[in-house]
């Protein structure tokens, strides 16, 4: 019998199974911000425990860093800037600070330094560590207490989740995202659906996606409820890889890895607990109308209304869903009119992401009134993105573009937030009430939808400028 | 060192599906909350609404907060757990939890109750008619009651078991320190753990 990808990564990394029936997961890469983890250092200190492995450890400033110079920033934020530094110097564990070369967002640096490897196990105190499964590696979150687990141990107790294959077949049409994709894919599965699961992401589709186009689409696996998401190494990892190596001057060390890498992949008769089928072909550009990831819908559409829904009590819900984002049934979607379009978070905001939105606005203007916010995703982003000139395209256009790298207005944890009862469009993951400023409207969508709708003030795709 | 089998305890109709852990702990907050902190980050922004469930006089004092489907949704932050105990609850009932709140809560010693759907309808009409009602979980038989309404629980025997006896995890852990140490071994000969 064959196994899965997530089965063969699992297996591997057994220390032993417990008396309850969980494996004692062995960690190879531990990953840390500056937000989730002040209690797990104090609760290791308490209890008279250490650092295991400081050199399989590594932590980041990411979550609530400021993205202009000299803005004002809360206490907060500075001091959980102060305990994590301490924390990382009284263990030795590597932190890439605010304001270092290779300082940006977790999920981002860590494929960026070459560290997310087919065949890892890697973990880090926020949801959308599934990100790094666009590499071939089993990655997912884990709550405080768990971090404090692993840096005492180096291992984890986790029940084994089940395998989920999503098979994308055709590909995806011109104007249609790797954000659009994972949006289609929550739909229809419900922000319920793959819970338990690791969703393994096949089929001829996602083949065709770039490395950073699949971390996009494993990055929301966690919105639709599951552990983690993944994609089998080929190519184009292997290329990926390669370059991220060879620019370090470690090309031997490729050479050793390659063929053990391109092991990463799902036998041919592995059998999945469930297979889900989408077709990319009729993929189109997405928006979110609602309060949560799976409420989305093509752009074309429009709000929904009491016939959409099968039960009084879904309408109830999709409702008040509805009041919260102040929209009315059977409005158009392209008559929504945003004030603040941001471009960010780790769902979208690598170089191509930014490629993506140059390109859309190149030789246009952002509408007056509209704020078009960008965060890049890293400060090696950031550098790329001025090395192509970007920076210029983003400067002409009127967009913001700021000079730090984080998750800025995803969480707003920092300072970039929404004010009340604003409606943004943004690349980031997550639409929740509230999520990205008090009482804030957000709208999920692709970089490219994002750019356009910054050029016209209302929801739109490139085509329609 | 074993936890009483059973809880009880007034509960919260709360009417609502994909409860998040934004909800729970908004982002604004989190940087300052610690465990056993300040109680009212919980669902900050829906208390703002007077009428809101929470704010309910008949309802102060609850230990039992009663959900929909997909409570605890979302990000990994376990302050989310930290302000439910803190607000005074020690069991959440709902038709399905969110994996890393599930595996937060548990570690933290806030009891999850997964119940069918259907069960959850006839807990919030029994409760709003009557809020004096007790909600019990009764871990050793498997049973949710509530005046005439009664549930199984959807619980395995490792979750029950994590219940009943939390313990200390890592301590446990501890003592196979040297079987990690042979993986590692093991592992490093075969060049087989990240990253290289």
């Amino acid at each position: 019998m064959g196994r899965t990808l997530a089965e063969k990564i699992w297996s591997q990394h057994v220390v032993r199974t417990l008396d309850d029936g969980a494996d004692l997961l062995y960690v190879d890469l531990h990953v840390l911000h500056e937000v989730n983890t002040p209690r797990a250092f104090d609760d290791l200190r308490a209890s008279g425990r250490t650092v295991r492995r400081p050199d399989r450890t590594l932590a980041v400033e990411d979550h609530n860093t400021p993205t202009r110079k000299g803005a004002l920033e809360d206490l907060a934020g500075r001091r959980q800037r102060e305990l994590i530094r301490a924390n990382c110097a009284e263990f030795s564990i590597p932190l890439h600070r605010l304001g270092d070369a290779d300082q940006g967002i977790v999920h981002v640096i860590v494929p960026e330094l070459g560290l997310a490897q087919p065949g890892m196990t890697i973990v880090c105190c926020d949801s959308h560590t599934s990100t790094l499964g666009a590499l071939g590696v089993l990655a997912f979150g884990i709550g405080t207490g768990q971090v404090e687990h692993v840096l005492a141990t180096q291992t984890l107790p986790v029940h084994r989740p089940g395998n989920l294959a999503v098979e994308v077949s055709g590909a995806l049409p011109d104007g249609a995202t790797p954000k659009d994709l994972a949006l289609a894919l929550i739909a229809q599965i419900g922000t319920g659906g793959g819970q338990g699961s690791i969703i393994e992401y096949r089929g001829e589709a996602v083949r065709g996606l770039s490395v950073e186009g699949r971390m996009t689409l494993c990055n929301m696996s966690i919105e639709a409820g599951s552990r983690a998401g993944l994609v089998a190494a080929d190519d184009t990892t292997i290329d990926y890889l390669r370059g991220r190596l060879e620019a370090q001057g470690r090309a031997e060390v490729f050479a050793e890895a390659e063929p053990r890498w391109r092991a990463m992949r799902s036998d041919d008769d592995a059998r999945f607990d469930l297979v889900v089928h989408i077709d990319a072909d009729a993929v189109g550009p997405r928006v979110s109308w609602g309060t949560n990831p799976a409420q989305s819908l093509l752009i074309d559409g429009s709000i929904p209304t009491r016939a959409d829904f099968a039960t009084e009590e879904e309408w109830a819900s999709a409702r008040r869903s509805l009041d919260y984002m102040g929209l009315r049934p059977g409005q158009a979607v392209r008559d929504l009119a945003v004030s603040t379009v941001f471009l960010g978070s780790c769902t979208n905001v690598r170089i191509e992401d930014l490629r993506d939105a140059a390109s859309v606005l190149a030789g246009r203007q952002v509408a007056d009134g509209v704020h078009l916010l960008i965060v890049a995703g890293s400060a090696a982003v950031r550098r790329q993105a001025q090395a192509e000139g970007l920076d210029k395209v983003f400067d002409e256009a009127g967009a913001d573009f700021r000079e730090g790298a984080g998750c800025s207005m995803c969480c707003a944890l920092n300072e970039d937030r929404l004010a009340p009862g604003e409606r943004a469009a943004s690349t980031s993951n997550r639409n929740f009430e509230g999520r990205q400023g008090k009482q804030s409207r957000t709208h999920l969508v692709s970089p490219r939808v994002a750019a356009a709708t910054a050029v016209s003030g209302r929801l739109t795709t490139p085509e329609d400028l | 060192m074993s936890e009483p089998a059973h809880r009880s305890g007034t509960a919260v109709p709360l009417r609502r599906d994909d409860v998040d852990t934004d909800q729970l702990a908004p982002a604004r907050f989190v940087p300052y909350f610690r465990p056993n902190g300040f109680t009212n980050i919980l669902f900050a922004d829906w208390r703002a609404d007077p009428a809101f469930v929470l704010n309910q006089p008949a309802h102060q004092g609850a230990t039992v907060l009663v959900a929909g489907r997909d409570f605890g949704t979302g990000s990994s932050r376990e302050s989310a757990v930290w302000a439910l105990q803190s607000a005074g609850f020690e069991v959440i009932v709902a038709s399905r939890f969110g994996d890393i709140f599930r595996g937060n809560a548990t570690m933290r010693g806030l009891w999850t109750a997964e119940i069918d759907h259907d069960v959850i309808e006839r807990l919030w009409t029994a409760i709003e008619a009557d809020p004096w009602l007790p909600v019990t979980v009764d871990l050793a038989a498997r049973r949710l009651t509530c005046g005439a309404v009664e549930s199984p629980l959807r619980i395995d025997e490792p979750l029950l078991r994590r219940l009943l006896k939390p313990g200390d995890p890592i301590a446990e852990t501890l003592t196979r320190l040297t079987e990690i140490a042979a993986y590692e071994a093991a592992a490093d000969g075969h060049r087989r753990t990240g990253p290289v």
